[in-house]
């Protein structure tokens, strides 16, 4: 971090008194900054309130002031600790009490020093290397024996969120999850936040990256074509689906239908049931898809305008896939590798339509990462919510419909 | 009826200098510190109604006489002082077993976790008041807001004269307040614009700030305090208090006046 820090805390009527403002005051005064890392505010009159505070300074000698100079107004320095690493007994196997992780900015401290650990995720563990210094989130089944896997809470530290400063549905951070509430200001805050997105990366800043992860009520329910626009538009850097939505999204593309009801005219044609079949065995026989949009032989729609747009697609399996296309990886702990390594640097999610994707892109995000989740069923934004993604906003709607509006409001006359 | 301690002025004099008023070379005179001591009792006796209760003085500890700095009682339990001054440190021993010979619950600081008595902790009935930064610390407000289940917000005393709140601060029975602003920081001076409305609060001048028109005693509608406070007496009586100024400059020469020498005992 290059920066200097120390956690004090401060107990009593810190409040009322203005003890815990002067605090804060005083820090920012000597040039350091401070997060209030926890705070207990007294319910009744008489209870105490309690804070934790962390001070950033940019020299040892800066936050010696710093702390000389609070220290009379009752901030007490918290004594730090190491954490504590194991090593780990087997290939796969983690030791006993690992610390799990969360998706929040996270920090260990070793011989003295805080690092950072880059890329949080939640349900990892945190594996140390000691020489050069560097800590790293690791999954359970990626870890090797011997590596040293930090335990116990001791020299660990969260960082709570920082609330974003724009004052869009994004800065308010709240899982709206009702599907009586209005939509429309809130598709048209995440289309001003993917323009944003793009005029940043632009001028150099930032990456650019969209992900957008989907289910294949996407196609089904008609929002195909407004996708397809947006990911045409670039739009959108990440795709993270399954067999289905490629599947159906190139039968439409073949045969005009989406698991055999045609799309034009919104009725079952005679052994429609077998278009995605045949669609799925005609990509096999090519390669993939890519070859097959290459080919010429899928047109168009959202296989096409990924392909075109080189899209990072990672299209995972589960048990009840037909084929599947051989894009698809089916080792799950694969797959969930294959998501990971393209989820660095993504500056917005959406996740449309998919339990299972939406869940398990959740996992994978960090707290930081804008996060929409739509879905027609509402247990699914809560769902995520409930597994931790509490970043995410909740939006009860058509995947359809919520597409049409979005490529709407960024600029399409479909 | 209010009790109040008092210790007789036997062995008062300036043996050492903790404070900016103390000058050995200023030395006490003992016949008139101890004729101006005895008009106050008579004024709390007589004229307020107090009842008096005293302390045996005890050679070699000049500033027992200051009992407000004994500590702090209430509802049954006394919490000893802890002086931060090896010269007063003395003192402890003396007050904690007065306490205990009168029955009180005897709840002693940690080590270290300096904190000089009713010199410093002063209460409204809804919430107390602490000074900190010269004499007291303030995590022991902390203690005390546990142990007595009281609200005790922490102000910072500015100015080494005005070292002890109750040189500078004054809660009177009807929720008013005196005070004299300068001896506190901007945050202090805050909370308590916060917490007692514009009409209730006097700022002393500074000339009467100085000769401790704030260090008063309190007894229902009667204020004793020291005289040379003309303003304070005024703004007083237009709040319905009777005024008694009592001369008690032999005392203010070791820094301490009318409300240093008495602690409330209810």
């Amino acid at each position: 971090m290059g920066m200097t820090t120390q956690t004090v805390t401060l107990q009593g009527h810190i409040i009322d008194s203005l003890i815990l403002a002067k605090v804060v005051d005083t820090i920012v005064m000597l040039g350091g900054t401070f997060t209030l890392t926890e705070i207990t505010v007294g319910t009744q009159r008489e209870d105490p309130s309690h804070a934790t505070i962390l001070i950033e300074a940019s020299t040892p000698e800066s936050l010696q002031e710093i702390l000389k100079s609070i220290q009379p107004h009752g901030a007490v320095v918290e004594t730090e600790h190491d954490c504590t690493v194991v090593p780990a007994p087997a290939d796969g196997i983690l030791p006993e009490d690992f610390y799990a992780t969360s998706h929040l900015t996270t920090h260990i401290r070793w011989k003295g020093q805080w690092i950072d650990v880059p890329q949080p995720e939640m349900d990892l563990a945190i594996v140390v290397n000691t020489s050069p210094l560097a800590a790293r989130m690791v999954p359970m089944a990626s870890v090797k024996k011997g590596d040293n896997v930090v335990t116990g809470r001791k020299g660990v530290r969260v960082f709570p969120l920082e609330r974003p400063k724009e004052r869009d549905v994004f800065g308010f951070m709240e899982a709206q999850v009702s599907s009586e509430r209005p939509h429309r200001h809130i598709i048209a805050d995440i289309a001003r936040r993917m323009k944003f997105i793009r005029q940043h990366q632009k001028e150099g800043r930032g990456s650019g990256k969209v992900l957008f992860a989907g289910g294949p009520a996407i196609v089904h329910a008609g929002g195909r074509e407004a996708l397809s626009w947006i990911i045409e538009s670039g739009y959108i850097q990440v795709l993270f689906c399954g067999n289905a939505l490629a599947a159906h999204d190139m039968e439409a593309s073949l045969y005009g239908t989406s698991l055999g009801y045609n799309l034009g005219i919104g009725r079952s044609v005679p052994h429609g049931h077998e278009h995605h079949l045949r669609t799925i065995n005609r990509v096999r026989a090519l390669g993939g898809i890519k070859e097959a949009v290459e080919s010429g032989i899928i047109k168009e729609g959202i296989m096409a305008a990924c392909v075109r747009q080189r899209v990072h697609m990672v299209l995972a399996g589960t048990i009840r896939d037909d084929g599947p296309l051989p894009d698809v990886i089916t080792d799950s702990i694969k797959a969930q590798e294959a998501m990971r390594a393209a989820v660095p640097g993504v500056e917005l999610a959406l996740l449309v339509a998919s339990t299972l994707h939406a869940v398990a892109t959740g996992n994978l995000l960090q707290a930081s990462v804008p996060t929409v989740c739509v879905d027609i069923n509402p247990a699914v934004p809560t769902k995520l919510s409930d597994r931790g993604s509490f970043q995410a906003v909740g939006l009860v709607m058509d995947s359809s419909s919520f597409l049409w509006q979005l490529a709407r409001e960024l600029g399409w006359k479909g | 009826m209010s009790r109040l301690l008092m210790c007789p002025p036997d062995y008062f004099g300036i043996e050492y200098e903790i404070n900016p008023w103390m000058r050995r070379s200023n030395q006490t005179n003992g016949d008139r510190a101890r004729t101006q001591w005895k008009t106050l009792t008579q004024v709390l006796e007589n004229k307020v109604g107090a009842k008096l209760e005293f302390m045996e003085p005890v050679p070699g500890l000049p500033d027992l006489v200051f009992t407000a700095n004994a500590g702090v009682l209430y509802a049954g339990k006394a919490v000893p002082s802890r002086f931060l001054h090896p010269e007063r440190q003395g003192e402890e021993r003396h007050f904690i077993d007065w306490f205990t010979k009168k029955g009180y619950e005897v709840i002693l600081l940690e080590d270290e976790m300096y904190f000089e008595g009713a010199g410093d902790l002063l209460g409204f009935p809804d919430f107390w008041i602490g000074g900190y930064r010269q004499r007291s610390d303030i995590r022991a407000y902390d203690e005390l807001s546990k142990i007595f289940e009281k609200e005790i917000l922490p102000v910072e005393l500015v100015d080494k004269r005005f070292y002890h709140l109750d040189t500078c601060f004054c809660p009177l029975s009807g929720g008013e307040l005196l005070y004299f602003p300068p001896a506190f920081d901007e945050y202090a001076q805050t909370v308590m614009a916060t917490r007692i409305a514009e009409d209730k609060r006097f700022a002393v001048p500074t000339s009467e700030g100085q000769r401790f028109a704030c260090n008063a005693v309190c007894v229902d509608r009667h204020v004793v305090l020291p005289t040379g406070c003309p303003e304070t007496m005024a703004w007083l009586h237009t709040q319905g208090y009777t005024t008694h100024p009592v001369e008690l400059d032999e005392f203010l020469k070791a820094g301490g006046s009318a409300k240093c020498l008495t602690l409330a005992l209810d």
